[in-house]
C-alpha cells in the first residue's frame, strides 16, 4: 500500500519508481535517434500497406500530401511552424517534377525516397524530449505556484502570498482508485484519458498524476500551444509530443499513431483526452475520438505477439475532471451555440494565445475557483473488463479472462484491422459510460441545472435560441421553486449514487437542502463578469447571463434527471 | 480445445436450442461441419443421438446433441444461440463461464429483454424507459466476455428451411470476421446468406415485426384481401420505425431483407407462430386457448407488452400497436379493434421528419 507522506505541500503519495532512469519516458529520451529510426520505418511500413502496397497509389498520396501541405503553408501559417517549412516541401516539390518527369519507374523509387524524407521530418517534429531536470523543477514551481497563489487568494491579496497555512490539497481534491492505479502502473502500460473542459486540465493532471506518485506520461499537444513561449518551454522538455490538427495526410496520420503505439509498446505510458478538444458545450463527452485510442489495441496485440503469455497489459484509467467554475466558459458556450456542435477547424481563442494571457489565466483560476475534484476512475483493460491489483482481466461473473485471445481466430493471435477497429469502438464507449459513473457532481451543477429547467418549463415553446436571447429581467425564479427542484434532483442522485451510478460532492451526499443551495450559488461560475444565477435585491434567485447558465447545466446531461423534475 | 480447431473449416459449430429454428439451423450447418446441439432434454438429446428424430424433425448425421453447454463451449469456437428471448438470459449466463474471448456468438433469436424490478410487470399502463430494453446482442455482451457477436436475421420461416425449401437470411455483425465465418458456416446450394453491419437496426426490424405478424394473421383470419393486408404492412412498418428509433434501430435497416422483406414473409405464412395467435383470434379462440396448444413460443407476445410500455413511457401514439394490445389483452374483439384503426385520424402518408435527424 501507499504511504502518504505530509509535507508542506499536503499529501502526496510515494513516487512509484523512484529511480528515474528506470522510467521507459527517460530511456525513450536517451534513445531518441534509435527510437526515430525504427518509427519512421514502421510508420513506412503501414503507409504502404494501407495503399495496397502499390507504387501508384503511393504517387498519388505523395501528390496530395504535397497540395494539402502547400494549402496549409499558404493559408494557416503558425508560429509554431518550423522556420524552413516552405524551402522543404518546394525543395519536394522541385523533387517530385523531376522523378515524374525522368521516367515512370515502375518500382517508384523516387517516390519511396520521397516518402521517407517527409515521414522523417513529420517523425521529427512529433517526438518530444523528456530532460529529467526540467521535469523536477516544472513539478517543484507548479506546486509552489500553485500553492503560492492560493494562499494568497485565500486572504487579502499578496500579503498572504509566503504563507503556508492553506494546502493544496485543501482545493484541489484527488479521488477515486488512486491505490489500485498505482499498482497497475507497476504491472503494465497506463493510458490516462481525462475528460477535456479547460485548458488548465493538461497542467492539473499532469500534477496529479505526479501527486499520486506516477512516473510522467507521454502526452500529445496541440502543435498551436507551441506558440506559446512558456508553453513550449515545459512542453517541450517534458516529453510532449506534438500534434497538428492541421495535418491530415495519410502521411502525417500514419506517423502520429505509429509514435503513440511504440511509445506505449516500450512502456511509456500515454495520456490524451479522447474528447479531442474542450467540450464546448460544457456536457461530458458523448463520443470520443478513436485514432489515437485505436494505436493502444495496436500496441497490446503486439506486445502479445512478441511476448506471448509475459507480454505487458495496456490499462485504461478514466480521470474525470470536475470544476465549479470553467474560465472560459463562455467563449465555449459561444462557439457551441454557432456551430451547433459541427466539428471544424478552429484556431485557439483569444483567452489563452499568448504567455501574459495564460498567466492571467491561471492566476485567476487560483484565486477565484472553488473546489476542483480530479477523479480516478475504475481502471479497465482495453475490451472494458474490470481488473484486479496484478492486471488480471475479470468477466462480470468474476472468472478471470485471457485478453489475449481477443486477437484470436483459429487459436492464434492474427491481424485484423476491422476488428480491432471494432474493439476501439467498443472501448470509446466504455469510456463514455465510465465519464459519467465517475463524474463528481458539485452543488453548483445541480443549482444550474435546476434554474436552467425552470426556465426552459417556463418558456416551453421557444427554442433554444429564443431562450437564450432572453432578459434577464425574465430570469428570475421564486426561492421555493428552485428549492423544490433542487430538492428532487438530490433526491435522485443520492440514488443513483447508492447505486454507484455518479459520485457526489460530500456536501450533496448528506448535507440538507438550504446547504447545497447556498454553496450551490455561492460557487457556481463565479467568476464571470456575470453571473449565471445569483441573489437578486428581492431575495429571487436571477441569472445575469443563461448561456453560461446553459453551460453548467450541460454538465448534468445524460442522467435522465428532467424526467424527475 | 484450439487443437480441434486449427485453421481446418471443419472445426464443429455449436447451437443452442433444439426448437424448430434452432433444429432448422443445425441441420443447415450439419452439411458442412460437425455440429454440437444444445437441448433442454435429456430425452430429445438421446432421441436425436441414437434415431436422428427431434420431435417429428429428422436430424442431420452431424449432429451430437447434448445436454450440457460446457460441452458445446469446449468444443466449439463459434456457438449459435438459437433460444426464446424469455429463456435468452439465464442459457447465456450458464454458458458464460466456459466462454473465452476466442468465441463468436451469432443469435438466431427475434425477441429482446427486459429486466423488470421484483414485482413489476407489464401492465397496461406501465411506462418502460427504452433505455432498459436490452437486445439479445446486449444481453451476451452483459453477460459474458465474448466481444465478437452477430445476429441471424430475414425471412427464414423454420419450417420452410426444415422442408429444404430455398431460403436465404441475413447476417449482422460490427466485425467483418463474423459475418465471414458465418457464411462459410451456414451457405448451402439452398440457403444463401446475406451480410449487414448494421446489427442493431437488423435484430430491432426483426423484433418488432412480429407484432405486426399477429395483426396480418388477425385480418386473414377474418377473411380479408391484399388491399388490407397492403394497409397493415404499411402502416405498420411506419409504426416499426418509429418504436425501433428508440431502441437504436436506424431506418435503412427496416428497407432491407430483415426489415421489410421479413415483414412481408411473417405477415403472409400461416407458418408464422405470431401469424398464427392473430388467425385463430380472429376465428374466435381466446388467447390462453392459444396459446395453451402452442408447441413454441410466440415472440410477438412478449414483444408487443414491450412495444406498449415503450410508447407510454415515450408520449407516442402507436395506434396499431394498441389496437393489437387491446384486442389481445384488452377484451376487444378483432372486428372492435379494426373498426377503431379505420377511424383513426392517420390522414398523413409518411411523416417526414422520420428520415431526418430528429
Amino acid at each position: 500500500m501507499a504511504t502518504k507522506v505530509h509535507n508542506s505541500e499536503g499529501w502526496l503519495y510515494d513516487p512509484i519508481l523512484p529511480d528515474t532512469d528506470s522510467w521507459p519516458i527517460v530511456k525513450l529520451s536517451r534513445e531518441r535517434e534509435q527510437f526515430l529510426k525504427e518509427l519512421v520505418e514502421l510508420s513506412i511500413q503501414n503507409i504502404k500497406e494501407s495503399l495496397g502496397n502499390n507504387p501508384a497509389n503511393l504517387k498519388d498520396e505523395l501528390a496530395r500530401t504535397l497540395y494539402t501541405e502547400k494549402i496549409r503553408l499558404n493559408q494557416t501559417p503558425w508560429k509554431a511552424d518550423r522556420p524552413d517549412e516552405k524551402d522543404f516541401w518546394s525543395k519536394v516539390k522541385k523533387d517530385m517534377v523531376r522523378i515524374n518527369a525522368g521516367h515512370e519507374n515502375p518500382h517508384a523509387f523516387g517516390h519511396e525516397d520521397l516518402i521517407e524524407r517527409i515521414v522523417k521530418r513529420y517523425a521529427e517534429e512529433i517526438a518530444g524530449v523528456f530532460d529529467v531536470k526540467a521535469y523536477d523543477f516544472a513539478k517543484g514551481f507548479t506546486t509552489f505556484m500553485f500553492a503560492r497563489l492560493l494562499n494568497a487568494s485565500q486572504g487579502k491579496g499578496f500579503s498572504r502570498f509566503w504563507d503556508s497555512r492553506h494546502n493544496l490539497h485543501d482545493k484541489i481534491h484527488l479521488v477515486g482508485e488512486i491505490d489500485h492505479i498505482r499498482e497497475l502502473a507497476k504491472q503494465g502500460t497506463l493510458i490516462v484519458v481525462p475528460t477535456h473542459f479547460s485548458n488548465l486540465d493538461s497542467m492539473l493532471i499532469g500534477w496529479a498524476i505526479q501527486s499520486i506518485g506516477l512516473p510522467p506520461v507521454l502526452y500529445g499537444a496541440g502543435l498551436n500551444l507551441f506558440g506559446i513561449k512558456i508553453m513550449a518551454w515545459f512542453m517541450n522538455r517534458l516529453g510532449a509530443y506534438k500534434v497538428d490538427r492541421r495535418k491530415k495526410n495519410l502521411l502525417y496520420l500514419e506517423t502520429l499513431k505509429m509514435y503513440s503505439e511504440l511509445s506505449l509498446r516500450k512502456g511509456c505510458n500515454g495520456l490524451f483526452f479522447p474528447g479531442g478538444t474542450r467540450s464546448r458545450s460544457g456536457m461530458l463527452e458523448k463520443r470520443v475520438k478513436l485514432g489515437l485510442l485505436g494505436t493502444a489495441l495496436q500496441a497490446q496485440r503486439m506486445n502479445f505477439i512478441e511476448d506471448g503469455d509475459d507480454a505487458k497489459k495496456i490499462f485504461v484509467v478514466p480521470v474525470t475532471i470536475n470544476y465549479n467554475f470553467v474560465l472560459e466558459a463562455q467563449s465555449l458556450i459561444d462557439q457551441h451555440l454557432k456551430i451547433s456542435g459541427q466539428e471544424q477547424y478552429y484556431v485557439e481563442n483569444d483567452d489563452f494565445s499568448t504567455s501574459s494571457k495564460m498567466m492571467r489565466f491561471i492566476y485567476k483560476f487560483f484565486t477565484a475557483s472553488s473546489e476542483i475534484a480530479v477523479r480516478f476512475g475504475t481502471p479497465m483493460d482495453l475490451f472494458g473488463n474490470r481488473l484486479d491489483e496484478l492486471g488480471n482481466s475479470y468477466d462480470p461473473h468474476g472468472n478471470q479472462v485471457d485478453i489475449k485471445k481477443y486477437f484470436y481466430s483459429n487459436g492464434e493471435i492474427s491481424k485484423d484491422l476491422q476488428r480491432d477497429a471494432e474493439y476501439t469502438r467498443m472501448l470509446g464507449e466504455q469510456i463514455v459510460k465510465s465519464y459519467h459513473r465517475e463524474a463528481v457532481v458539485f452543488s453548483s451543477q445541480i443549482v444550474a441545472y435546476a434554474a436552467f429547467r425552470i426556465f426552459k418549463k417556463r418558456y416551453n415553446r421557444m427554442d433554444l435560441y429564443g431562450l437564450m436571447r432572453l432578459p434577464s429581467e425574465e430570469l428570475v425564479i421564486k426561492p421555493k421553486q428552485l428549492m423544490d427542484t433542487v430538492d428532487k434532483l438530490v433526491t435522485r442522485l443520492r440514488e443513483m449514487h447508492a447505486n454507484g451510478e455518479v459520485h457526489l460532492e460530500a456536501e450533496v451526499i448528506d448535507g440538507s437542502l438550504s446547504t447545497i443551495v447556498k454553496k450551490g450559488i455561492a460557487n457556481l461560475g463565479i467568476y464571470h463578469a456575470k453571473l449565471p444565477l445569483m441573489y437578486n435585491d428581492q431575495g429571487d434567485f436571477e441569472s445575469q447571463d443563461i448561456t453560461i447558465l446553459y453551460f453548467y447545466h450541460n454538465r448534468l446531461e445524460g442522467y435522465e434527471l428532467h424526467k424527475v423534475i | 480445445m484450439s487443437s480441434t480447431r486449427s485453421s481446418d473449416t471443419k472445426a464443429p459449430v455449436g447451437v443452442l436450442g433444439g426448437g424448430s429454428f434452432g433444429s432448422a439451423i443445425a441441420n443447415l450447418l450439419a452439411e458442412n461441419q460437425p455440429v454440437y446441439l444444445l437441448t433442454r432434454s435429456e430425452e430429445v438429446a438421446a432421441s436425436i443421438n441414437t434415431t436422428r428424430n427431434n420431435r417429428g424433425r429428422t436430424m442431420h448425421a452431424n449432429i451430437i446433441a447434448t445436454t450440457q453447454v460446457k460441452d458445446v463451449a469446449d468444443n466449439c469456437c463459434l456457438i449459435y444461440p438459437i433460444i426464446p428471448s424469455a429463456g435468452f438470459r439465464e442459457t447465456i449466463k450458464s454458458l458464460a463461464p466456459f466462454l473465452t474471448p476466442e468465441h463468436i456468438l451469432i443469435h438466431g433469436t427475434k425477441g429482446v429483454d427486459v429486466q423488470l424490478p421484483p414485482g413489476v410487470s407489464l401492465t397496461a399502463d406501465y411506462k418502460l424507459n427504452p433505455k432498459k430494453v436490452n437486445t439479445m446482442t446486449e444481453v451476451i455482451l452483459q453477460e459474458t466476455i465474448v466481444r465478437r457477436v452477430g445476429c441471424l436475421a430475414g425471412p427464414n420461416l423454420a419450417s420452410e428451411i426444415l422442408d429444404d425449401q430455398p431460403a436465404a437470411t441475413v447476417i449482422a455483425s460490427h466485425f467483418d470476421e463474423v459475418i465471414k465465418i458465418g457464411q462459410r458456416t451456414l451457405r448451402t446450394p439452398r440457403f444463401q446468406v446475406y451480410s449487414s453491419n448494421d446489427l442493431t437496426g437488423v435484430e430491432i426490424a426483426g423484433v418488432l415485426k412480429n407484432v405486426i405478424a399477429i395483426a396480418a394473421g388477425a385480418l386473414n383470419g377474418l377473411g380479408y384481401g391484399e388491399n388490407a393486408k397492403a394497409l397493415l404492412i404499411s402502416r405498420g412498418l411506419v409504426e416499426m420505425i418509429h418504436i425501433g428509433k428508440h431502441l437504436g434501430g436506424d431506418v435503412v435497416a427496416f428497407l432491407g431483407l430483415a426489415g421489410v422483406g421479413d415483414l412481408i414473409a411473417t405477415c403472409s405464412s400461416p407458418r408464422s407462430r405470431n401469424y398464427t395467435v392473430g388467425y385463430r383470434l380472429a376465428k374466435g379462440e381466446t388467447l390462453d386457448a392459444i396459446l395453451a396448444d402452442m408447441e413454441e413460443v410466440a415472440e410477438g407476445i412478449n414483444t408487443l407488452k414491450i412495444s406498449k410500455s415503450m410508447a407510454n413511457y415515450l408520449g407516442y401514439r402507436a395506434p396499431l400497436t394498441e389496437t393489437i394490445y387491446e384486442v389481445l389483452f384488452g377484451g376487444k374483439t378483432v372486428e372492435e379493434g379494426l373498426e377503431y384503426l379505420m377511424k383513426f385520424p392517420f390522414y398523413v402518408d409518411i411523416d417526414r421528419s422520420m428520415f431526418g435527424a430528429d
